[in-house]
């Protein structure tokens, strides 16, 4: 594999492990705060209808994109209220969620556009376009560093950058705020936060809020950035690549940046089989490469490669004992 | 916490739940400007207004009692497996192999190779998640969503590169052998007086309700079923009474994941009569509607197996004959979902308040 | 208005769970500056009580006062406010953060961390001195011992300037030395003019470390006096109402041969801690062997390997037969096999299902009994049943409905059924763990004869108990367990409890 292909595949794994990251910075902020979400596959799929839909219609990414967090909070506000209000099952919520997801965004497309559940081809200012970072021009021709710059690094939609830049403000958020102790003590004993006289279920709200607003990002991002509108199930699965991606990482923001970016990178590799076959020198399904991701998670979810131990209070309803 | 009587918990309930998700599916058919007293009256004579209509939503009922029944039996030990897609699908390439490669002289003996091959291909696919749960304590949920994703490539990997024939473009196995072909019930004496025309359903639906009445008495009427629902109960007091918790674990598993398999034998060989990509086409994952639909137990499951495949013919319907797309029943799978298993202490709340109203005015005459 | 003498005073506080009245129009005044103590039997509502105090429980009825103005508590922010501090007998503590991380949760000086943590570390710092309530400010709660972790509770407390400092059953899991050094702490917080209040069910602590006691009963309050002026047999007799008849009648042991022998018990935890260290003693037929100890010294452990709940090491006997401590015949089958029955210590986690009915319940353990099987393949639900109503009536189980759930029942009743199920078989050795823990007094006399007329029937009897009273009236001999060891057996008869106490704190004045 030459210089100029590994170029290629890094700048694809950049492409494809953003919404990854979104999806899996959008868990971990629920994980964290003691709310399983299985049901990022169905905000990310919704926001992405959202953002369509709307940009669509008025020609504005910006508007797809405030569409895109509208579309995930409401039902960011739906599992909060199935999990939290009524402490109700929350992987069962999650499942739910997902249906209705998949299920209510074509049918939204379809009555609005009636083009088979799909929004209309964006163009322009409908979408997210690349964005030529400075001096990636003129740095090009530097060997090495220039052409990495200018392949993989410049040339995102600036929704790239925002996800980027989000990893280190969630590490900070997380460490370093108030808020950040109370979401992480919430997340392991919600005793502890509750007999401190801080809200269970308002740190818990907050936080799910937080993920539906990331969700919101990563599905407009499909949508706008990634792909020139919305169609059906087009999230094909990543919010649960996210999720493994979370455990991966195991619920950790830097490790999530790294976890993300490589499942980003099997995306990656799926869609260049020729250049799998030069280097492994045989035949290799895609499908294995595929599958890779979900391999991975098992072993880590396994113990085989270090212990991935969840926040202690993850999926279970604060009721204060008796 | 009030209180709402035994009856009301195991009917209405889940007919509470279900009256919502109605409810709200008929607000989100007029919100896309269409009529949801038409979509009723077409999904009803669609799916149960004809012979001909029962025979297809029995066809789609025999795929959910079997998957439903995994999400049971699962269930009662403790675990939650989301893996049913995964396993029918393996059960579906064990019904393959069996009957592409081995010759069978008749059907019958066919129908008997196929089940076991399904049952063992849906049990092994969820023996790697139970093992890893009761050994070394991953998540089931997320191990078996995990599996659901790999059987997936799995599948693609052996239809594309393995399975399919020589110069064939499509992602499929050949067409198996006549004599793997099952009757189907317009084939079957009795039932031919009522089903004149070819329908889907077939000799499986018989077999699935069987095995409803098997769970039934695994779990309740015998040594395994009691530690099962023993080890499935909050607590460790499973452990204080000598059950092996790691055998439990598997056990229960294998007949979840053999029973998910089993539903091949309807789909894949009682109606493709081959291997398609994605065969479990969504009905692992209806089995969870199911079974919370039907409370966990396997009369429950039968009749919420029943409603799907209403749901699921009727919704076909839809798609057919009028403006609302097919995806409407992923829509309610959803809301049933949401209600019957997420919002079940919202019901219930509900429900109790309701009837202290009815208490409260019969207790106050009670006291003058 | 209330009286500004007192730091606490409550008025006509009721709370009802569902069914249940766990506080019946309490009143209460708790004069500064001092110790008071509440006392009274598991669920007499103290704990309710002073949740409610601290804004964990909203009261159905009931006005507080705190330095006399009348104060509404709706929360837990609230009560820290009006300077109320809570230790609860289960730790709110993060386990996985530090010791400063958990002081400052809640309390934070701002939306930023670094200057919470800086301010808190001196804090601490100062507290330490003052108090002798030193911890590792950067230790994580997961490293620490129990008595540790009660401290960072109480410095959570005081770090928020808790005047009024509430601690429920504190010293249930400590260790003599750690609560010699915990009361320590209260009268030093005494002297700082800061008020406690100590919860408990243990008269000896009330006597020794507080100024005024209050009473409860079944969830009302039946008496405040000054401690100086009471003595532990009236405390006890309010308690529960009545004169306490704690002497069981029973005839002098009869041991027969040696039906257990146990040698050099060992078992280590999760993270490797020795919990047992090298246990060892005989059990004979038509004796009751009683362990005295303070919770968490080893008892439980020694229960479960016996029960074959936990893996251990070592060596037990069963009439001449070697049980298996780990791996294959390690496990509550094997042990019922061998003629052992189990009546554990915590009935809700262990000993029944509560959704389960009575009868389902009954077939615990003994779900392979050739008795409740119609043939190979199925179970015979009749029989179990009729076995159940049985033993239900032979146990005076109220009600006496076989197809209730367990958790319909009260916990005598619930416990009777568990007792019911274990002794009905004739065991040759029963293990029974705090047979009477939240039992009404009625049971535990009934429960207690019924353990008498094993042992008098020949069955081997090992009864794990922290009552003392419990332990001294029911045993034919006694051994006491301190930090995973046997301090010594002593003869009932011509022990006490000052003996007991010191070899239970750890003491032994001669070899045991």
């Amino acid at each position: 594999m030459d210089y100029a292909t590994l170029l290629q595949l890094l700048d694809s794994t950049l492409r494809l492990g953003t919404p990854l990251l979104l999806a899996c910075l959008a868990g971990l902020y629920s994980e964290r705060a003691g709310i399983f979400d299985i049901g990022l596959e169905g905000k990310m799929l919704m926001a992405a209808m959202s953002a369509g839909a709307v940009a669509a219609m008025t020609g504005s990414v910006w508007l797809g994109l405030l569409a895109a967090i509208a579309g995930s909070m409401i039902f960011a506000i739906l599992h909060g209220v199935a999990s939290i209000t009524f402490r109700g099952n929350q992987l069962i919520s999650g499942v739910a969620l997902n249906f209705l997801a998949s299920g209510i965004t074509v049918l939204i497309a379809q009555a609005l556009f009636g083009q088979g559940g799909r929004t209309p081809p964006l163009t322009g200012d409908g979408r997210f376009n690349p964005i030529v970072l400075p001096f990636a021009e003129a740095l090009k021709d530097v060997p090495v560093l220039g052409p990495l710059y200018f392949e993989v690094i410049s040339g995102h939609s600036i929704l790239v950058y925002a996800a980027l830049a989000f990893v280190p403000m969630t590490w900070w958020l997380l460490y370093r705020t108030r808020f950040g102790l109370r979401l992480r003590a919430v997340g392991e004993n919600p005793a502890s936060v509750d007999t401190a006289g801080v809200s269970v279920k308002g740190l818990r709200f907050a936080a799910v809020m937080i993920t539906g607003v990331l969700c919101g990002v990563a599905g407009a991002y499909m949508a706008t950035a990634l792909q020139a509108g919305f169609g059906r199930e087009m999230t094909a699965g990543r919010g649960y690549i996210a999720l493994a991606a979370l455990i991966f990482a195991k619920w950790r923001p830097w490790q999530a940046l790294g976890a993300t970016m490589l499942f980003g990178f099997f995306q990656a590799l799926a869609l260049r089989p020729d250049v799998v076959e030069a280097v492994v020198g045989r035949k290799v399904p895609v499908s294995m490469l595929d599958a890779l991701p979900y391999v991975l998670t098992v072993l880590v979810l396994a113990g085989f490669v270090g212990k991935a131990i969840p926040p202690r209070a993850g999926g279970d309803p604060y009721v204060k004992e008796r | 916490m009030d209180r709402i009587p035994r009856w009301a918990d195991l009917a209405l309930v889940p007919l509470v739940s279900l009256g919502l998700a109605a409810l709200i599916s008929a607000l989100v058919i007029l919100a896309i400007g269409q009529d949801p007293m038409e979509a009723l009256n077409v999904m009803v004579t669609g799916a149960v207004g004809s012979a001909y209509g029962w025979g297809y939503t029995l066809y789609y009922t025999t795929s959910f009692i079997f998957t439903g029944l995994a999400v049971t039996i699962a269930f009662h030990a403790g675990l939650f497996n989301i893996g049913g897609e995964g396993q029918a699908q393996l059960g579906g390439l064990g019904v393959a192999l069996a009957c592409l490669f081995l010759p069978w002289p008749h059907w019958s003996l066919a129908l008997i190779g196929a089940s076991v091959a399904a049952a063992v291909f849906g049990a092994a696919w969820a023996a790697i998640p139970a093992y890893l749960q009761a050994k070394r304590g991953s998540h089931i949920v997320i191990t078996t969503i995990m599996f659901n994703y790999i059987a997936a490539s799995l599948m693609v990997f052996m239809l594309v590169d393995v399975l399919r024939p020589e110069g064939q473009m499509d992602p499929a196995t050949a067409n198996f052998p006549e004599a793997t072909h099952l009757p189907t019930l317009n084939q079957i004496p009795g039932f031919n007086l009522i089903f004149t025309k070819d329908v889907p359903a077939n000799v499986t639906f018989l077999i699935a309700l069987a095995a409803a009445w098997v769970v039934w008495a695994i779990l309740w009427r015998t040594r395994l079923g009691y530690q099962i629902r023993a080890f499935g109960k909050p607590g460790a007091a499973a452990h204080y009474a000598g059950i092996n918790g790691f055998r439990i674990t598997m056990i229960a598993m294998l007949l979840s994941g053999g029973l998910a398999g089993m539903m091949a034998i309807n789909n894949v060989m009682g109606e493709a009569e081959r291997l398609l990509q994605n065969s479990a086409s969504g009905a692992g994952f209806i089995g969870i509607a199911v079974a919370l639909m039907g409370r966990n137990h396997p009369v429950g499951v039968v009749l919420a197996a029943v409603l799907f495949g209403f749901l699921f013919q009727g919704g076909a319907e839809l798609g057919l004959w009028t403006k609302i797309p097919i995806e409407l029943r992923t829509v309610v799978q959803g809301l049933v979902i949401l209600f019957t298993g997420a919002l079940d202490y919202m019901v219930r709340m509900m429900l109790a308040r309701v009837f202290a109203l009815f208490r409260a005015p019969a207790e106050a005459k009670g006291a003058a | 208005m209330g009286d500004a003498q007192y730091a606490i005073e409550l008025k006509g506080i009721s709370k009802a769970f569902g069914p249940v009245q766990a506080n019946r129009d309490i009143n209460i005044a708790v004069p500064k500056g001092t110790i008071h103590g509440i006392i009274g039997e598991n669920g007499a509502g103290k704990s309710t009580l002073m949740s409610i105090l601290y804004g964990f429980y909203k009261a159905d009825a009931g006005q507080i006062f705190v330095d006399g103005k009348l104060t509404p508590i709706p929360d837990s922010q609230s009560a820290i406010r009006a300077g109320i501090g809570m230790v609860f007998q289960h730790f709110k503590l993060v386990q996985n953060f530090t010791v400063l991380e958990n002081v400052i949760l809640g309390a934070e000086d701002g939306p930023m961390l670094s200057t919470s943590l800086t301010r808190a570390r001196k804090a601490l710092a100062d507290l330490a001195r003052e108090y002798e309530l030193d911890v590792d400010p950067d230790a994580l709660i997961e490293d620490l011992s129990v008595g540790h972790q009660q401290r960072v509770e109480i410095l959570k407390a005081l770090y928020r300037q808790a005047d009024i400092l509430i601690l429920d059953e504190p010293t249930g899991v400590l260790t003599p030395d750690e609560a010699d050094h915990l009361f320590r702490i209260l009268k030093g917080l005494k002297d700082q003019g800061k008020t406690v209040i100590l919860i408990t069910h243990k008269l000896r602590e009330i006597m020794e470390a507080t100024d005024n006691v209050s009473v409860m009963r079944r969830g009302t309050m039946v008496a405040t006096v000054k401690t100086a002026d009471s003595s532990p047999e009236s405390l006890a007799e309010l308690m529960v109402g009545r004169k306490v008849l704690l002497e069981v009648a029973k005839e002098p042991a009869n041991p027969g041969a040696v039906v257990l022998s146990v040698k050099d018990l060992r078992i280590k935890d999760d993270h490797g801690v020795e919990r047992l260290k090298g246990v060892s003693f005989d059990i004979r037929a038509g004796e009751i062997l009683g362990i005295a100890g303070v919770a968490g010294n080893g008892q439980s452990e020694l229960l479960a390997a016996l029960g074959g709940m936990m893996k251990a090491s070592g060596k037990i006997t069963m009439q001449g037969v070697d049980l298996p401590l780990s791996g294959k015949g390690a496990d509550g089958q094997s042990r019922r096999a061998a003629g052992i029955a189990h009546v554990p210590e915590d009935r809700h986690h262990h000993g029944l299902i509560l959704d389960f009915s009575a009868w389902e319940n009954v077939a615990l353990g003994y779900h392979n009994d050739p008795a409740y099987q119609k043939n190979a393949l199925f179970m015979d639900n009749d029989a179990l049943i009729a076995d159940t109503e049985k033993k239900m009536a032979r146990f005076d189980v109220r009600p006496p409905i076989a197809s209730l759930p367990a958790k319909s029942f009260s916990g005598g009743n619930q416990q009777k059924i568990v007792v019911a199920r274990e002794m009905e078989r004739n065991p040759t050795l029963l293990l029974i763990g705090q047979p009477t823990r939240g039992v009404d007094i009625g049971a535990i006399e009934f429960i207690h004869k019924q353990i008498v007329a094993l042992r008098d029937a020949g069955t081997a009897v090992l009864l794990v108990s922290v009552e003392l009273d419990e332990i001294m009236s029911l045993s034919d001999r006694i051994a006491v367990m301190f930090d995973g060891q046997i301090m010594g057996l002593r003869d009932p008869a011509t022990t006490n409890e000052r003996e007991l106490g010191l070899l239970m704190a750890g003491m032994n004045g001669e070899a045991a």
